[in-house]
């Protein structure tokens, strides 16, 4: 029962993704492209950066960099807490 | 942990150098080819998690001294910060170096070409020294979360 449950729900699935694959549209053809032409217009110019995932990156949404930033700095902050040394701990 | 064999030392000594190169790169030429702080550090994080694998725990604690990462980290998230707020005369991660709107140093970057071009190290105003300071973090965080679960990890320590 628990196999049958579980191979129409694999089937299911697949049909739906197969689904949703017919239908994606089309690679390349964004619905909205505002602000794809505007960074790809633009972005050079103001940023003085050919790269132009680093003009946003660094430049348009550089708060998002900084949150980046500072998930890594508590990542590590969290590591060295845990894997204190044994011997701090002991004294 | 005890160090590998001699081929493998031999190797580490050979290729760490290229890694470090490799990694650099990436950093300083996040504005121009794909890559920057993040991806830069993280491949010079590896070359000195390969030392540390390659050489065991005793050698990698004369390599590199334990604050050294720690270092590195907080001073790389501190420039980027300080950077971000030297623009906070417009607004805060203001490009305030990029050509044409800085009036102090109005010469230190190039101008970009418009369109498709080979691109030039020497423009973008302030993404490259952001992507030197993040870099700087990312190689102290990373090599610090390495370096302290290699140093004080349990099991067969000596």
């Amino acid at each position: 029962m628990k196999k049958i449950a579980g191979a129409l729900a694999l089937l299911i699935l697949f049909g739906y993704l197969l689904m949703v694959a017919v239908y994606l549209h089309p690679f390349g053809e964004p619905q909205t492209e505002d602000m794809d032409k505007y960074f790809i217009e633009r972005g050079q110019a103001e940023t003085g950066a050919n790269n132009i995932v680093t003009s946003i990156v660094f430049d348009y949404r550089g708060f998002d960099t900084l949150g980046e930033a500072t998930v890594l700095f508590s990542a590590v902050t969290g590591v060295a807490l845990l894997f204190k040394k044994k011997k701090e701990v002991k004294e | 942990m005890r160090a590998l064999s001699k081929i493998v030392r031999t190797i580490c000594n050979l290729l760490f150098w290229f890694i470090l190169i490799f990694g650099f790169y990436v950093i300083m030429h996040g504005h121009l080819t794909p890559g920057g702080g993040f991806q830069g550090g993280a491949v010079v994080a590896s070359a000195f998690a390969m030392v540390f694998v390659a050489y065991g725990i005793t050698k990698a604690v004369d390599l590199v001294k334990e604050g050294s990462f720690t270092v590195a980290e907080s001073s790389g998230l501190l420039a980027f910060i300080g950077l971000a707020f030297l623009g906070i005369g417009t607004a805060f991660f203001y490009n305030f170096l990029a050509v044409g709107r800085s009036s102090l140093l109005p010469n230190l970057f190039s101008h970009t070409p418009h369109g498709i071009n080979p691109g030039d190290l020497n423009t973008a105003g302030v993404l490259p020294l952001m992507s030197l300071a993040v870099g700087l973090e990312v190689i102290g965080g990373l090599g610090a979360v390495v370096y302290i679960m290699y140093l004080n990890r349990g099991g067969d320590e000596e």
